[in-house]
């Protein structure tokens, strides 16, 4: 037995996502440095007033209403983020408090590059499911840095979404069925101390990391449950980019049409540990009962997690306030200069 | 001197090898080539490499290898000669023999670029011009092509005629098992792809690649594929001083040697392999072998001479557009291509009732060229 499953099943009872509302397009990015990449259309950006906490913020509190529950039976909330805001003190213990879960909680930030909220997700999991936890909180959260005039400032963006795990029930919006991670250490993309921006392996980050990684874990998951491709509705796999999720999906046996609702990177860019998340959020926007979902993470390291979720009749009523999209669609355009004092690369 | 013969050929696949080390590259291609050979013993090995050095922080490869096969105490050389160093390994080696010194020579060209960043690549390439006159300036290898393509386009072509170069090469390479890029490009694709270093588009210029490719030579017994000519010559590295930027004097040096050695003329050469790192240099390299006058390479290649059932194939396999280029083994992947056409081994990329091959690599901007004859004996 490779896969992950739980000794009482675990289901989400709630989620939340967002993004900001500042775009970047990537003819912006090439006005400025005479390039011509454009690997996603473009990508958000965050407010001046705006960090990996205060996103994981608006996503939770979203997740708390829609779950219906009183947030101080929350047991656990660990924020997945690679853009803390504090080197040494916790986000999560920032968004415990501001949505009223302190202070029996236990609360811890994940490091994993992009995969650090669905690795919080796993953990959550297993705290409901062994039932040490009625209820557990992962969020996946970035304002992804791209050094300037690198491949990764078109696509590194801001964003993030928030997952509360309860015990399946009538009340769950879906169930976990079953997941799988596959970890080696790959060492493709790396920001070390105290250094601004993440350096990254090139042409490294596809076939031997990305590829690699979510093909290892998507495979296993697959043959351990013994579904196919056509036994889904949906699928999700992150998005460091438009292409690698379209290839990956192809790589695994599905098509552009199971994974459009969740393919957000052509209009927000990778929003890194958040990727994952909100695209399964905008999957779950509109999915409806019955429909299985196939979710596949990739953080550089290099891992994946594999997640097989199915949609439960409770989220007909449990996905009010606005949905994802409207955060997309709700946009305003910021100049190259406008973007550099946003993401403070420029100060007084 | 003996006649000297290719006894066997090893080839591995250009491509991005992640989880191998150039060790295991080289000794997959050479195991292929002594297998090929059906030899006892190699008595000899020449490594030919270019990059090791930047790119694996590797020296002395020559003793590096030849523990790799397992063969401690073997003699070894490795050659270096920027992206000649192929075909000067080869003409070494063919010396080797010839001399009466070695009796089953191994020459294996390995090159593995995906281990570093494409601007390291770039680097390399460029440290092949001279430091003290021309890569001090800043300019790229690619920069100094896009200047004589320039020149060249103003006197002679059209860049879509220069650009079909990079077509053809690609048209040949489908099928082609060990090439990097076996599919075909159209002439829009190429000529919309961004410019590398105006105005040589990013689809004019070969790739980045790892490969390997081993060859065994042997002394003649007069039969198989014997090598009729081997030549070597340099040029001034810096293309300011020499007296026609377009004119490639190393390449017709070398070739002129070469055919003389070989006792051929140009009207006997049935198949030739060019030095298409850039689709200008493909050009050069038609030129200066003497199959076209100057400023007339591009129109056997525009109007189907060139093509596999042309009066003249070059590049059958591919080039180093879409066979790929790995610097230090394209040498010899140009000499295996050549040798197993004239073996009657080529499979889909055969050519009728070809002779005698001729392969031009090339290094710096042609300032180091080495040209191989190839003749089939029956």
């Amino acid at each position: 037995m490779i896969s992950l499953r739980t000794g009482r099943l675990v289901g989400i009872i709630g989620y939340g996502a967002y993004v900001p509302m500042y775009r970047l397009q990537a003819s912006e990015i090439n006005r400025v440095w005479g390039g011509f990449g454009a690997p996603v259309e473009e990508k958000s950006v965050v407010a001046l007033d705006e960090d990996a906490v205060t996103i994981s913020v608006e996503a939770a509190k979203q997740a708390v209403k829609r779950a219906k529950i009183n947030p101080v039976e929350i047991g656990a909330v660990y924020v997945g983020t690679e853009s803390k805001p504090y080197a040494v003190k916790p986000s999560g213990t920032i968004v415990a408090e501001a949505i009223g879960a302190t202070p029996n909680v236990s609360t811890a930030d994940y490091e994993f590059a992009c995969k650090a909220g669905t690795e919080a997700m796993q953990t959550c999991i297993a705290l409901v499911g062994s039932g040490m936890c009625r209820y557990a909180m992962a969020i996946g959260a970035d304002t992804a840095q791209g050094k300037p005039n690198d491949a990764l400032e078109f696509t590194a963006a801001c964003g993030g979404a928030a997952y509360i795990f309860g015990e399946r029930s009538a009340d769950t919006i879906a169930f976990i069925e079953a997941s799988h991670s596959f970890v080696t250490d790959t060492p493709d993309f790396w920001r070390r101390a105290k250094e601004m921006y993440p350096r990254h392996g090139n042409r490294f980050t596809g076939e031997p990391a990305y590829f690699k990684h979510i093909d290892g874990a998507g495979k296993a998951l697959l043959k351990e449950t013994g579904y196919k491709p056509e036994d889904f509705k949906w699928a999700v796999f992150h998005q460091p980019n438009a292409k690698f999720p379209i290839n990956a999906a192809r790589m695994l046996g599905f098509s552009m049409d199971q994974i459009k609702p969740g393919l957000l990177s052509p209009k927000i860019g990778n929003t890194y540990a958040g990727s994952t998340l909100v695209g399964l959020a905008a999957t779950l926007d509109v999915a409806q009962p019955g429909d299985r979902i196939f979710a596949v993470s990739y953080g550089s390291g290099s891992g994946s997690d594999a997640f097989i979720l199915t949609v439960q009749d409770a989220i007909m009523d449990k996905r009010g306030g606005p949905k994802l999209s409207s955060f997309i669609e709700h946009k305003k355009y910021v100049d190259y200069a406008t973007y550099l004092r946003h993401r403070g690369q420029i100060v007084q | 001197m003996r006649n000297v013969k290719v006894a066997g050929v090893g080839l591995i696949k250009v491509t991005e090898y992640w989880d191998r080390s150039i060790q295991s590259l080289f000794a997959e291609a050479s195991l292929k080539a002594i297998k090929d050979a059906g030899v006892e013993n190699i008595d000899k090995v020449y490594v030919s490499n270019m990059s090791a050095a930047l790119m694996q922080e590797q020296l002395n490869l020559a003793a590096v290898m030849t523990d790799t096969l397992g063969k401690p105490g073997l003699p070894g050389t490795r050659i270096e000669a920027g992206s000649a160093s192929g075909g000067i390994a080869f003409h070494e080696a063919v010396q080797s023999v010839a001399s009466g010194y070695s009796d089953a020579v191994l020459v294996t060209g390995v090159e593995k670029m995906s281990d570093i960043l494409p601007e390291v690549v770039t680097t390399s390439l460029t440290m092949t011009e001279e430091q003290e006159y021309t890569s001090y300036t800043g300019v790229t290898k690619a920069g100094v092509a896009a200047m004589i393509h320039r020149l060249y386009m103003s006197l002679y072509a059209s860049p879509e005629d220069i650009c079909m170069m990079a077509v053809k090469s690609h048209e040949h390479a489908v099928g082609c098992k060990h090439a990097q890029y076996p599919f075909k490009m159209s002439i829009e694709r190429a000529m919309s792809s961004p410019m590398e270093a105006d105005p040589i588009h990013m689809m004019e210029c070969s790739g980045i690649g790892d490969g390997a490719a081993a060859i065994v030579l042997v002394p003649s017994d007069g039969d198989g594929v014997e090598v009729a000519g081997t030549a070597v010559s340099t040029d001034y590295t810096n293309i300011a001083l020499r007296p026609d930027p377009l004119e490639m004097n190393a390449i017709k040096t070398a070739s002129e040697n070469a055919y003389r050695m070989a006792n051929v003329k140009v009207s006997d050469i049935d198949l030739a392999e060019v030095h298409d790192d850039f689709t200008i240099n493909g050009i050069f390299g038609i030129e200066g072998l003497g199959l076209a006058k100057t400023g007339e390479g591009t129109k056997l290649v525009t109007n189907g001479d060139t093509d596999k059932d042309g009066k003249l194939p070059i590049n059958t396999f591919g080039g180093l557009k879409a066979r790929g280029n790995p610097i230090g083994a394209t040498g010899i992947y140009q000499l295996s291509e050549i040798a197993l056409q004239l073996q009657g081994k080529a499979g889909d990329h055969q050519v009728n009732n070809a002779e005698v091959g001729v392969a031009l690599n090339s290094g710096g901007m042609a300032s180091v060229c080495a040209v191989n004859v190839l003749r089939r004996l029956r």
